[in-house]
């Protein structure tokens, strides 16, 4: 500890390259921090997806329909707790541009399974007494403007109001929030609105999410609604939530892979840096570390200072931009609505540390064993 | 002034004859800038890849017909007697009285990509009428034959085979109760339909239980000018509740977001670590000043001027960007020119196989941007050399 003087005028030395090292540093775990984020955004929060909760969809594809009929007797199968069912509603508000999830689902279900949308009761109640209601997610709201209270027309692509025209209306009786893994970019509506007023396609519903008593019996129920359904008109393919989403993010493809060969590129340069500045400053040093052995400081403890000069570096360029890479992300989604899952996962937080001091260890390493190896003799003839 | 430009060119020569003395330290800048190109070039290549796919599939000389307020084929739907009438439309191509029209159905079907083969992607399926050959004149069966209509027959696309499972000439493939049977390999350009599997609409109107009817109405224009009279028929008949697009159109709206992501990430990406490379190609030149210090005091001791000792720093700063953008663009190219892939288009949920493009014009905007950077990152570095007090730079040992 008592070195920690020594290490500190070290590395600011040459005060000018330390800086340029460290906003390279700085840079470089800063990108680290935003493409992780993206990769979480582009797997649709699959970490969050509970293993408890199945979706049945049709087997022929998630685009068609599954009968109304099927609720009751999922419901009754034993191990399952809650049945609720959702349907895609794909409707365009003022502009296609403005792109959000609008779902038409069974209100009490639906919240008694996603216990993570939270609502508060009062505006619960209002939902529950309005057919034409819906609820938003606060994000939503907020790039809208949305209050509660106020009319919102939307224009249907799917299903027509059977009273003609192509608009749908529906009021605001709640905003939701939740967690940080929560989306709140959806708008959920009442299903008896949808089905009573669509001009086509009554008592059919998109696929169906049934909450089960017990995660471990999720394959062993799946299959079984597999094959209560099977030979019907609409055959089932029952998966875990989880799976669901895992396999909804892999059709948009290689964007984790993608993500962590950036990553790679980055950090690849970033640690060349690194290690070329730390061989300048320890070779510019070489009559000083001979001095210091001079001294009668032992071999390890040379190597430990530069070591700790390097990692300092390190520390301090990438801690901050991680914390930096933060902070940004706690502001929320910057493009407005196109990433509705913008989280940080700590995992990665703690994989940027683990970085950091990698990239330390390995700056440092090279020129710490050369400065280690040092011959007094020769390194004080030369200077 | 002839003066000042032989002085320029030779410590110019100079500086830049000896980069390989120092090439660890021009290492640094050259990596970091390299790095970024990459990066660069990539990431947008993938956005160049995924707009080229969607720009080549749509044909000036076609009109998509959808019901109105429909954002999608997907979302589209049209009753067969609406159909009858769409084809009577004027301005479309006929041959003898059969007008060039193709009513479709698109749907999808779940396969496994080979990438991920345990968990199913949503493949595009459309039902096509026997006249979509002429329709679509760019597409040719390039293996086994044309479907017979009336059978449950399929011709699957170049992309579509080549990205998902069990697609192969002669194969049967099982979606739910029915079975798909492969007889044929077409190509569309490299336009998105290369991803598609045809069937005969009929066929799939009984599978999907879609009655009579349909979701989009494809017809060939007599000319690219005849849009107007075949789009104000459509829209003035009572009958019908539809729009018309002109079939590019349609595709470019559909590439306009997920090509805007891209580029957005790619170049928030290329401009971060632009800033990390921009500063460590100041350490590089920083390094290469300090290290003839001694040298550059002596140019300027002799008369050299030192307008000329920044033009030469800058110089070889640029001459390390060029390089860096030059490796950049090249590994870029060599990575990633042609990589197939696929991913969502959100507008309909299906699958489009495209391959990233590195074009020229990336690469150009690769070099450029290495070029800045190399700028940039010898601006202070020169105005220093320039700076330098002679006395003590001379007596620096």
């Amino acid at each position: 500890m008592k070195y920690l003087p020594l290490v500190w005028k070290n590395v600011w030395r040459r005060k000018f390259r330390t800086i340029c090292t460290l906003v390279v540093m700085f840079v470089a775990f800063f990108l680290f921090g935003l493409l992780m984020t993206i990769r979480t955004a582009f797997t649709f929060g699959v970490d969050i997806a509970g293993a408890d909760r199945l979706v049945l969809i049709h087997k022929v594809s998630l685009i068609m329909p599954l009968p109304v009929s099927y609720e009751p007797r999922l419901q009754t199968t034993p191990g399952v707790e809650t049945v609720t069912h959702n349907t895609w509603f794909g409707g365009v508000y003022q502009d296609p541009s403005n792109f959000f999830a609008q779902i038409a689902v069974e209100p009490e279900t639906f919240l008694k399974i996603y216990k993570e949308y939270e609502l508060p009761t009062d505006q619960l109640k209002t939902w529950l007494g309005d057919r034409q209601g819906a609820i938003v997610g606060k994000d939503l709201a907020a790039r809208f403007d949305w209050k509660v209270g106020q009319r919102i027309p939307i224009t249907g692509t799917i299903w027509q109001p059977k009273g003609g025209g192509q608009t749908w209306e529906f009021n605001i009786d709640g905003i939701y929030t939740g967690g940080k893994n929560v989306d709140k970019t959806q708008f959920f509506f009442r299903y008896d609105y949808l089905d009573e007023n669509r001009r086509n396609g009554q008592g059919l519903v998109g696929w169906y999410i049934v909450k089960i008593d017990d995660a471990s019996k999720a394959t062993e129920l799946g299959k079984k609604f597999d094959d209560m359904f099977a030979n019907s008109s609409a055959e089932t393919k029952t998966t875990t939530e989880k799976g669901f989403v895992e396999g909804f993010a892999k059709q948009v493809g290689d964007i984790g892979a993608i993500m962590i060969a950036i990553v790679t590129a980055v950090m690849f340069t970033t640690a060349l840096v690194a290690v070329v500045v730390m061989a300048w400053s320890v070779r510019e040093r070489t009559s000083e570390l001979a001095v210091l052995k001079t001294l009668g400081f032992p071999d390890p403890m040379i190597l430990g200072l530069v070591l700790a000069e390097s990692i300092f570096i390190a520390a301090v360029g990438g801690g901050l931009g991680l914390l930096a890479a933060w902070a940004f992300v706690q502001g929320g989604d910057p493009t407005g609505g196109m990433l509705p899952i913008f989280v940080l996962p700590p995992r990665d937080l703690v994989i940027g540390g683990a970085l950091i001091v990698l990239l330390g260890l390995l700056a440092g390493a090279m020129p710490a064993v050369g400065a280690m190896r040092l011959r007094i003799t020769d390194a004080l003839r030369r200077a | 002034m002839l003066r000042w430009l032989t002085q320029t060119v030779a410590v110019t020569a100079l500086n830049l004859r000896t980069i390989p003395a120092r090439m660890s330290s021009s290492a640094v800048a050259i990596v970091g800038i390299a790095g970024v190109v990459v990066v660069l070039v990539s990431v947008l290549s993938i956005a160049a890849g995924f707009n080229a796919a969607m720009r080549q599939s749509g044909s000036p000389q076609r009109a998509l017909v959808m019901r109105s307020g429909a954002d999608s084929e997907m979302t589209s739907g049209l009753g067969g007697p609406d159909v009858d009438i769409i084809k009577q439309a004027p301005g479309m191509r006929r041959e003898g009285q059969t007008p060039l029209a193709s009513a479709e159905l698109y749907v999808i079907i779940d396969l496994p990509k080979k990438s991920t083969p345990d968990s199913p992607a949503n493949v595009p399926l459309r039902g096509v009428e026997p006249t979509v050959l002429k329709v679509r004149d760019e597409v040719s069966v390039i293996q086994g034959r044309m479907l017979e209509f009336g059978t449950n027959e399929v011709i699957v696309g170049r992309g579509a085979q080549a990205q998902f499972m069990g697609l192969s000439l002669g194969a049967d493939v099982k979606s739910g109760q029915n079975v798909w049977r492969v007889v044929g390999v077409f190509e569309a350009d490299g336009g998105v339909a290369e991803t598609e599997v045809w069937a005969d609409s009929r066929t799939l109107q009984g599978v999907y239980r879609r009655g009579n009817s349909y979701q989009s109405v494809l017809a060939r224009l007599d000319s690219t000018d005849s849009l107007t009279a075949f789009r104000d028929w459509l829209t003035a008949n009572p009958q019908l509740n539809v729009m018309v697009r002109r079939e590019d159109e349609y595709y470019a709206g559909q590439s306009q977001a997920l090509t805007r992501l891209i580029q957005t990430i790619g170049f928030g990406i290329a401009a971060l670590m632009g800033l990390g490379a921009v500063f460590g190609a100041i350490l590089t030149m920083y390094t290469a000043v300090a290290t003839r210090a001694r040298e550059i005091a002596t140019l300027r001791a002799l008369g050299f001027n030192s307008l000329s000792v920044v033009v030469s720093v800058l110089t070889e700063s640029l001459a390390l960007g060029a390089l860096g953008g030059l490796i950049g663009g090249l590994a870029a190219y060599i990575a990633f020119n042609g990589y197939q892939t696929s991913t969502m288009n959100f507008q309909t949920f299906s699958q489009v196989a495209f391959a990233f493009r590195v074009t020229p014009q990336l690469l150009m905007l690769g070099l450029a941007y290495a070029l800045l950077m190399g700028l940039v990152g010898g601006l202070l570095p020169a105005i220093r050399a320039a700076r330098l007090p002679i006395p003590s730079a001379l007596r620096e040992l």
